[in-house]
């Protein structure tokens, strides 16, 4: 019971961040591996707030927000020279930037350990005589990121932005032809990645400590749920983090040692899918393949 | 060809509808090289507003790279392209559809991830009023907004009577269907010229009488640009014809005047299409190689 409960809240996280990987694959086909970075960087900008006295709550929109901009100038200024190459130019490039960013990050801020703060308790709710591990932040968690995907699916579905989005995404040439700023589409699409990737890393670093490389797991974890997913399916992403939050937290709490077999685990569940199911568990790509 | 196949105007004679008359696109002395090799050579062609015109040729004869030409996919290497009596340098495929220009692609281009209403929706997007941000940030300051592009969309797709399948994935549907709701995101931005790229290709007769019906019925509206390899389609929708022929233009004129042509029946009309495509293809001519050709 406490093992799921803890493995919903984390899953909730990977979800968030494997659908920010996910909404960058289907319009650019790039994988971006900056994404870990650059939340990283929001959080520690968002920190810097904290320290200042602000309230969480403004370090947090503050954070978001510089997510947006950060996810636009990353499209406009280092992606878009190298878009339309070969698509290994671009995920090097983003290798690239994934080094770059987490050494600026330690230039800024210092490369210390620093505890950041969580909006809520971390003491689990009482449960007649025993206390779960669920707590006051868990629900926090889970409902910032359920909010989060049902104003992307209403973007998506329900507005001509979120409509022109998808068209760029499903036929770049075509929807250009049909009037679509395609260009602007892309770098709305990073930016609202970035401000996704931005919330799974606040929410991940809430309680615990960062450090410029804090993210790096959460990439592998994001990566993996999203390739769970099938990558080109949002709501893939979303179950395949959670089946992956599951997963990683039976393996953490009933295996024992089980905590040191966390990241093997999750690249083990990676290459069994792969071999099993490459398309992912949810592939959308079916009609994309030709 | 029935009785009813001739079209009405002569040539030089004022089309039927009235439309302002610098709706017209001209497009003159254009040639194209591609890496030395050139596909058109000083070819020019007016469409008339509220006119249909063809442009046919065998396989190879540049008909598409022409085309391409007209829609910005293309540039030309000499020549000049006129619009509405203004010419135009550099054509931008995106800028296409704000200067009333729309195109069908060969093969049909459907969105695959979009439902059939969807896809045309996106047709329709440059009548859409709200701006880029509220569209964002205000989702009930769009709603009307986007009322408006559903019922828009709907419309065209019941003008095709492809209404009940606005719901539908185009891969689910059968290709002619998936053809007219192509066509039908064309018309939706209420162009005033069309491209027809090989619309027939992939219909039956019957079909294909119904393509040839509708594109009398549409050119009340806009004037249209027809590439099609079927004769008898291109003779009876439309007013003028161009032939193409190895890159260089070989007549114009009425399809009665082009079928009499002695040049074309040489060319085209008499021999068997596909030898034709052949010896083309043999030659070397590069239209099947364009850059610009966007699959669906």
């Amino acid at each position: 019971m406490n093992v799921t409960l803890t493995g919903l809240t984390e899953g909730m996280v990977y979800a968030a961040f494997a659908l920010a990987l996910v909404l960058i694959w289907r319009s650019t086909r790039i994988v971006n591996f900056a994404q870990g970075s650059m939340a990283a960087a929001t959080a520690f900008i968002a920190l810097s707030l904290i320290q200042n006295g602000q309230s969480y709550w403004v370090a947090l929109i503050v954070a978001l927000a510089s997510g947006f901009v950060l996810g636009a100038v990353v499209e406009r200024v280092v992606i878009r020279p190298v878009e339309g190459g070969p698509e290994l130019n671009a995920v090097i490039v983003t290798l690239g930037l994934f080094v770059a960013i987490q050494a600026l990050i330690a230039i800024i801020w210092g490369s210390s350990f620093e505890s950041f703060p969580a909006p809520f308790g971390l003491e689990g709710f009482q449960v007649g005589d025993s206390r779960i591990a669920f707590t006051p932040n868990s629900v926090f968690v889970i409902g910032a990121v359920v909010v989060t995907m049902a104003l992307l699916i209403a973007l998506f579905r329900f507005t001509r932005v979120g409509l022109a989005m998808r068209a760029s995404a499903f036929g770049q040439e075509v929807a250009r032809l049909l009037g679509v700023k395609v260009g602007r589409m892309l770098t709305l699409g990073w930016a609202l990645a970035a401000v996704v990737g931005s919330l799974a890393g606040l929410l991940i670093a809430g309680g615990e400590f960062v450090y410029p490389a804090y993210m790096d797991s959460l990439i592998v974890f994001g990566f993996v749920a999203a390739v769970l997913g099938g990558l080109d399916s949002p709501v893939g992403a979303i179950v395949g983090g959670l089946i992956l939050g599951l997963a990683l937290s039976y393996v953490s709490g009933y295996v024992e040692r089980g905590s040191a077999l966390v990241n093997v685990s999750a690249l083990v569940i990676l290459m069994v899918v792969l071999l099993v199911r490459p398309g992912g568990l949810f592939a959308s790509s079916v009609a994309r393949r030709a | 060809m029935g009785p009813l196949a001739q079209p009405p105007p002569h040539p030089g004679s004022q089309p039927h509808e009235h439309r302002t008359p610098t709706s017209r696109l001209e497009l003159s002395g254009i040639s194209v090289a591609f890496g030395g090799v050139t596909a058109l050579s000083d070819v020019s062609l007016t469409v008339e507003p509220g006119q249909v015109h063809g442009l046919i040729g065998p396989n190879g004869a540049g008909k598409t790279t022409l085309f391409n030409v007209a829609c910005g996919l293309v540039r030309p290497s000499a020549g000049t392209i006129t619009w509405r009596g203004e010419q135009l340098r550099r054509l931008q495929p995106s800028k296409l559809t704000r200067l009333g220009i729309a195109r069908t692609l060969q093969g049909v281009g459907l969105f695959p991830g979009l439902t059939v209403l969807e896809n045309v929706m996106v047709g329709a997007h440059r009548h859409a009023k709200a701006g880029f941000f509220s569209a964002l940030v205000a989702l009930p300051a769009s709603d009307a907004d986007e009322r408006r592009l559903r019922e828009r969309a709907g419309a065209a797709l019941a003008e095709l009577g492809a209404e009940g399948y606005a719901g539908r994935y185009p891969g689910s549907l059968p290709y002619p269907v998936q053809k007219r709701v192509a066509l039908a995101r064309a018309l939706v931005a209420e162009p005033d010229l069309l491209l027809l790229d090989e619309p027939a290709s992939g219909l039956s007769e019957d079909e294909m009488h119904e393509l040839g019906d509708l594109i009398r019925s549409v050119c009340t509206r806009m004037s249209v640009l027809l590439v099609e390899h079927h004769m008898d389609l291109v003779m009876r929708v439309c007013d003028r014809i161009t032939v193409l022929d190895s890159g260089k233009q070989i007549a114009a004129g009425t399809p009665a005047e082009v079928q009499a042509d002695p040049a074309v029946t040489e060319a085209y009309l008499g021999d068997d299409v596909d030898v034709e495509a052949d010896a083309a293809a043999l030659t070397g001519h590069p239209t099947r190689t364009d850059g610009g050709r966007t699959h669906g």
